[in-house]
């Protein structure tokens, strides 16, 4: 799906906002249309991501843990070697250039671990704006070292008290100032979620992560057997997916399964959701019998959240992507195996895709590779990891 | 004709405005909601708006928020919701308008929902996040049962306004302020021009219901002398609902009203 007519994925997607967004979001639409293919936007981009966030990211062979699960080859591709330590900079990138060509002055943002909120400080900084980012109170607490580096950054951090306190309230309350401050705002949303134009936005932005895994592939004569992401919103993993979309490769989405799909602590939302409508896209929710969402769990920040890309939801019923999960203790597993094993400290959020693989590699054939996406880098959870392994005192 | 046209053609009739009340069901409890319906009847309110509470309420401010989050935790659910309207139904003829969020009815099913709705007493919908783009089953489903109010900004461009204007049955609701409900700015210039240019887009065919941030006779004021054909007023309900103890409520709000609606009479 090139560019989604109506802004739908099959059924999904949408754009179910209050009016006083409708010029905000047609403008976007319209500047996003003109500038997306814009050889000057595209040669400034290019630059940008080049320079100053490290674009391209190796593809590395992780060998010791290939060998060591005995199984297909892994390879991880780099983005936690990006400026800022996570893929999130492909997209805010393109979205700051975006907003100072449409000439607004101010940008917000919301941010679940972090991550985001830290890159558009960061690329706010560097193209010479001023952002102002929201965030779950329970967000600010579990990241408090990403807290600190927006602070530093010079950005403005409101911790978000409503609510579950965390990534979804914070959208909410980025959603609130942006009604409030239509006229001067840009919002500039961290993943691929929405309403319409922001999903397919945030894909294309993020899909330089899977046109270089094409590339990178074909260098070594290889074609990748499967593709592995983590998903929260899911735009690394879109980014990682849809340039690859028509080829044979089988696709893997990973969610956080929290403390076990049964225990309702999760945050799985296209392997245990339901259709519903919420924060301007139809797409699958976390929500009761009644419609209301519901509280998510996640041991990582950045995949708390009760719903999903829209893209996401329509390759889960068209099949052409498979959505996995893994627990808690899963993801920190695989947390401590890739660290000991490569001496690469994985975020948590891609923990979870690093889990699936260790599943997929020791099933697999020494001649197949798996590609696992490898979105960032864990230094703001070691504390996390530090207090989970006191909690769960192991042999 | 459905109850909220004659509700707008009897005030016309009588040289009169109308007085929009919103409040949220089940806030701070049923007994409450009943005895605050009693006063609005009594302090002369032509039309209600019932809130029924979703989980990420992104139009409105802290007061409507904390409202949804306090009847949530009251455990008010679609089906308690629908009993306390038609407990409403058996005092009052009123016109009764329901505002709660797209998935609610989504969720449910629009058909179902609004069936239900209409049996129990309801004559109209808000959606706060239903743009026109996205409304055609829940139109369908509405059909001529019920009225479908939807959202003007005073950013929303002409054409724009008239092709909502066509789908929009009842009344039009027309915000005040760039921002979220119950946030007081001040009556602001856009907004009165906005009132006036409504009213000319549509030629006066849908009445224009004013709302977000009203809170006392002297917005109402201001509001109907700028030819709005109703104001709407939630969040000064909620604080005032808030504060009173429940004995005194009735009468509370019954004077509250009162001072509101004489503004609204010219």
């Amino acid at each position: 799906m090139k560019y989604p007519k109506n802004g739908r994925f099959g059924e999904f997607g949408g754009r179910y906002i209050p009016e006083t967004l409708v010029p905000a979001i047609e403008e976007l639409e319209e500047n996003y249309l003109k500038f997306k293919d814009d050889k000057t936007f595209k040669k400034e981009l290019d630059y940008y991501l080049k320079v100053y966030a490290g674009r391209p990211t190796p593809l590395y062979y992780a060998k010791n843990l290939s060998e060591k699960l005995g199984g297909a080859k892994i390879y991880l591709k780099r983005e936690d070697l990006l400026h800022g330590g996570a893929h999130k900079i492909n997209n805010t990138l393109g979205q700051v250039l975006l907003a100072k060509k449409m000439k607004k002055k101010r940008i917000i943002a919301e941010t679940g671990a972090g991550q985001h909120g830290v890159a558009t400080a960061m690329a706010c900084a560097a193209l010479g704006m001023k952002a102002e980012v929201y965030m779950g109170y329970k967000d600010t607490i579990r990241q408090k070292l990403n807290v600190f580096r927006m602070d530093m950054l010079g950005c403005k951090v409101y911790p978000v008290y409503s609510g579950s306190k965390t990534l979804k309230d914070a959208i909410n309350e980025a959603i609130r100032d942006w009604i409030t401050n239509v006229e001067t705002t840009y919002y500039l949303l961290g993943s691929a979620v929405g309403p319409h134009p922001y999903p397919v936005m945030v894909r294309d932005f993020q899909s330089v992560i899977g046109k270089e895994i094409k590339s990178q592939m074909k260098k070594i004569n290889r074609t990748p057997d499967s593709l592995i992401a983590c998903v929260g919103g899911g735009s690394n993993a879109i980014g990682t997916f849809y340039p690859l979309i028509d080829s044979n490769a089988e696709m893997i989405g990973v969610e956080a399964a929290g403390k076990g799909l049964k225990s309702k602590l999760h945050s799985a939302t296209l392997s245990a959701g339901t259709k519903g409508v919420l924060h301007g896209m139809m797409t699958y929710l976390l929500q009761d019998k009644e419609g209301q969402i519901t509280e998510t769990h996640s041991i990582s920040a950045g995949l708390d959240y009760p719903g999903v890309g829209p893209e996401h939801s329509y390759y889960k019923d068209t099949k052409r992507i498979k959505y996995h999960s893994a627990t808690d203790a899963e993801v920190i597993d695989a947390f401590l195996m890739l660290t000991r094993t490569e001496g690469i400290i994985p975020a948590l959020e891609s923990a979870h895709a690093i889990a699936e693989a260790i599943k997929v590699a020791r099933k697999g054939k020494k001649s197949e590779s798996i590609v696992v996406t490898l979105s960032g880098r864990g230094d703001k959870d070691v504390e996390e990891v530090q207090n989970y392994l006191k909690r769960n005192v192991k042999d | 004709m459905s109850k909220i046209k004659e509700k707008f053609a009897e005030l016309k009739a009588k040289n009169q405005k109308a007085l929009i009340s919103y409040i949220m069901v089940g806030f701070p409890n049923e007994k409450a909601t009943i005895a605050t319906v009693r006063g609005l009847v009594k302090g002369g309110a032509d039309i209600i708006e019932l809130g029924f509470p979703f989980s990420d309420p992104i139009a409105d401010g802290p007061v409507i928020q904390n409202a949804s989050t306090v009847s949530l935790k009251k455990g008010t659910k679609i089906s308690k919701f629908f009993s306390i309207v038609k407990k409403i139904r058996k005092e009052t003829d009123i016109p009764l308008v329901l505002m709660t969020y797209t998935n609610i009815l989504y969720h449910k099913g629009y058909p179902e929902f609004i069936s239900e709705a209409k049996k129990a007493g309801i004559d109209g919908f808000i959606l706060p996040d239903m743009s026109i783009e996205e409304s055609k089953e829940y139109l369908k489903a509405a059909k001529s049962n019920t009225d479908t109010i939807f959202l003007i900004s005073p950013n929303t461009s002409n054409t724009r306004i008239r092709k909502i204007a066509k789908v929009s049955t009842g009344f039009l609701y027309l915000v005040a302020v760039y921002g979220t409900t119950g946030v007081k700015t001040g009556i602001k210039n856009y907004t009165i021009k906005a009132i006036k240019n409504v009213k000319k887009q549509t030629k006066g065919k849908t009445p224009v219901g004013v709302g977000f941030g009203i809170s006392t006779p002297y917005d109402v004021k201001k509001y109907i002398n700028a030819g709005a054909d109703a104001v709407i007023v939630g969040s000064a309900y909620l604080k005032l609902i808030e504060k009173t103890p429940q004995n005194k409520l009735e009468s509370k709000i019954t004077s509250f009203t009162k001072s509101l609606k004489k503004q609204t009479i010219l």
